[in-house]
């Protein structure tokens, strides 16, 4: 799907916006090639909407130039760009029916035949049958998809859509998912996607930026970011880390060999995105999911080569296709580990003593410097 | 007690068409002495019946030259004050400027204000400038009173208006003309609507504020209350049924109209 063709690219360099004393969005580069879906992700206040409506014009930036392939952009209002959006909470035409909702754009242009069009485009969202209601008169994600239609009958060369599913119940979100997901890949049109969600951001974008408090705090696909994230941030709001504060020991070949409580723990160099000079800190991380839980007893069946941890098990949740442990080890009070019910030890309860061991390869390392709770909190605030 | 029970299940009904009753009991009486043949020059007393006044509803020396200045009046303070007042509405919701709070509330006053006293002071006024009273001074003082009604109705549409439409309108290509036409001014349609008919109504049958600002020009209200004095015609009442039967009308094919239209869509 994926084209070399730049005229749908979009191109932000040194963009941002101040209001007052406050910056909403620190000047940020990024470049979104032609034809992907991009996410914007972060907690609500962290900029990414004020970005989205910089591209659509609806916010003029303080900074920095916007370009849509080769044309600039920065000083066009939105009704002279050729991008559209679908807002949170759709805004759709009350006073219009859906029909005349997703002409709206068609007719603004003086584009005289519309209606082969707009059926075809109901067609594409499978609303058809609707054409003559009042919006009122649609269920949510029916709604959704008609702003969706209304914007993509336009053709531009970027839709953007502003946190498109947040009003919707998780089940038709799930849905209308992967619906979006299936219309881009059909029409092949650049998708910028503002979202809170983290799940949702990796399920349906080939590029994540991940933003907070007014900067990308790493960019890269959903994989890349979950597996080497570059800060405690992005460590944190993209699922769960488990993070030690470790000291640099030596070095040996493309390895770190840190000391953490009082074992030993070994770090790929290419995974640690800090810098390590010997006994400077590090923060170690690892996922959840990557550890093995062993009890203590059959601690020499461990093969080698494994970084280790000891610990008791605090807590334990049995969630149907995992065990979600809470572990108590030396190093980190408050240890996850998810493991999947293969094989359950029935002697892995709580009080239980454990060691807990993953392949080093697993393992990543960040920048000591940093707040090590940083996303924790805003992940929370939008569960609750 | 089956008579009771039906009572009890009933009350609602009951009570409504009773109120209903109160409200429309002086229209009814209205209407019926406009079919009246009244024996001296006062129409307080049922005689018999007759259509002479729908015949000839004209036939008053004046009235109806005081009926179409007072239709002129209302309809031109109607365009008056609703032009005017919707530009206050949205200039009060829409902008943040200095005086904008005690604006909100001087709005308000002339509403507030015993309308003879407003009458009185009105002609103060005009006396000072050296004012021509008549028809523009009755003018001028409608649209003034009008004025604060259509911007309450108007200002609570275009509160609750989302300011995203607009901003959806924007992208989808429509200037800001284009925007105020198809989008902004279809959706304050019902409230600017509500503040003509209220404008109109208010106009039309305003005496107080009127009498004390006519000069020499009669009004429809004006003319009642003058021949009251000396005898009412009959065919005050068949101006007056007349214009309720309009009213009614305008409500009745309104409803058929939207009616029709949902079920179209339906």
């Amino acid at each position: 799907m994926k084209t070399t063709d730049s005229s749908g690219d979009v191109r932000l360099s040194g963009i941002g916006k101040t209001y007052g004393s406050f910056t909403a969005v620190h000047p940020l580069d990024l470049t979104v090639p032609q034809g992907s879906f991009f996410a914007l992700l972060g907690a609500s206040g962290c900029g990414k909407t004020t970005t989205l409506r910089m591209i659509a014009g609806l916010e003029e930036p303080t900074s920095g130039t916007v370009f849509l392939g080769d044309q600039e952009v920065t000083h066009l209002p939105p009704y002279k760009r050729p991008v559209n959006t679908v807002f949170q909470s759709y805004a759709l035409f009350p006073h219009l029916d859906i029909f005349e909702n997703v002409a709206f754009g068609l007719r603004r242009r003086g584009i005289k035949s519309v209606k082969k069009q707009v059926e075809d485009m109901l067609e594409l969202v499978q609303l058809g049958e609707q054409a003559r209601k009042k919006p009122h008169q649609l269920s949510g994600g029916q709604q959704q998809r008609v702003a969706v239609a209304r914007a993509l009958i336009n053709h531009p060369k970027v839709l953007l859509l502003d946190e498109p599913l947040g009003a919707l119940d998780l089940k038709l979100r799930r849905q209308m998912q992967l619906e979006l997901k299936r219309i881009q890949t059909e029409v092949g049109i650049t998708f910028i996607h503002v979202t809170h969600d983290q799940e949702e951001a990796m399920t349906m974008a080939d590029t994540v930026a991940v933003m907070n408090a007014g900067r990308v705090e790493q960019l890269g696909s959903p994989t890349d970011l979950y597996e080497n994230p570059n800060t405690t941030f992005v460590a944190n709001f993209l699922g769960t880390s488990n993070l030690i504060e470790a000291e640099v020991d030596t070095k040996s070949g493309d390895d770190i060999v840190l000391k953490a409580g009082g074992g030993k723990l070994v770090l790929p160099e290419s995974r640690c995105s800090a810098p390590t000079t010997t006994g400077g800190k590090v923060l170690v991380g690892v996922r959840p999911e990557k550890i093995s839980l062993t009890h203590a007893d059959d601690a020499g069946e461990i093969s080698e080569g494994r970084n280790r941890i000891t610990g008791k098990i605090a807590d334990s949740s049995f969630i149907g296709v995992s065990t979600q442990y809470v572990i108590d080890s030396p190093v980190c009070p408050e240890f996850e580990v998810y493991a999947q019910n293969i094989d359950r030890d029935a002697r892995l309860v709580p009080g239980a003593e454990v060691v807990l061991h993953w392949n080093p390869a697993h393992t990543f390392g960040l920048d000591a410097a940093q707040d090590i709770d940083a996303g924790v909190a805003e992940v929370e605030e939008d569960a609750a | 007690m089956p008579f009771v029970n039906w009572l009890k299940r009933h009350l609602v009904v009951i009570a409504g068409l009773i109120t209903l009753g109160y409200l429309l009991l002086p229209n009814v009486v209205v209407t019926v002495f406009s079919f009246n043949k009244p024996k001296g020059r006062f129409n307080y007393e049922w005689q018999q019946f007759s259509t002479d006044a729908w015949k000839d509803p004209c036939g008053v020396a004046d009235m109806c030259g005081s009926l179409s200045i007072s239709l002129q009046i209302a309809f031109w303070a109607t365009v008056g004050a609703t032009v005017l007042g919707t530009m206050i509405a949205f200039a009060l919701v829409r902008y943040r400027f200095r005086a904008r709070g005690s604006v909100n509330s001087l709005i308000f006053l002339p509403m507030a204000m015993p309308e003879v006293v407003m009458a009185a002071s009105l002609l103060t006024l005009f006396l000072n400038l050296g004012a021509q009273l008549g028809f523009w001074t009755i003018l001028i003082a409608h649209i003034m009173f009008c004025l604060s009604f259509v911007v309450v109705a108007v200002k609570a549409r275009v509160m609750s208006m989302d300011p995203r439409l607009e901003q959806a309108a924007q992208d989808l290509y429509a200037g800001p003309v284009q925007t105020f036409l198809r989008v902004t001014l279809p959706i304050a349609a019902p409230g600017i609507a509500a503040g003509a008919l209220l404008s109109f109504a208010l106009s039309f049958d305003d005496f107080i504020i009127t009498n004390f600002n006519a000069g020499s020009t009669v009004t429809f209200p004006m003319f009642v209350w003058g021949s009251a004095q000396r005898g009412t015609p009959v065919q005050i009442n068949v101006i007056g049924t007349a214009m309720f039967l309009v009213a009614v009308l305008l409500v009745l094919s309104s409803m058929i109209i939207s009616n029709r239209r949902n079920r179209q869509k339906a």
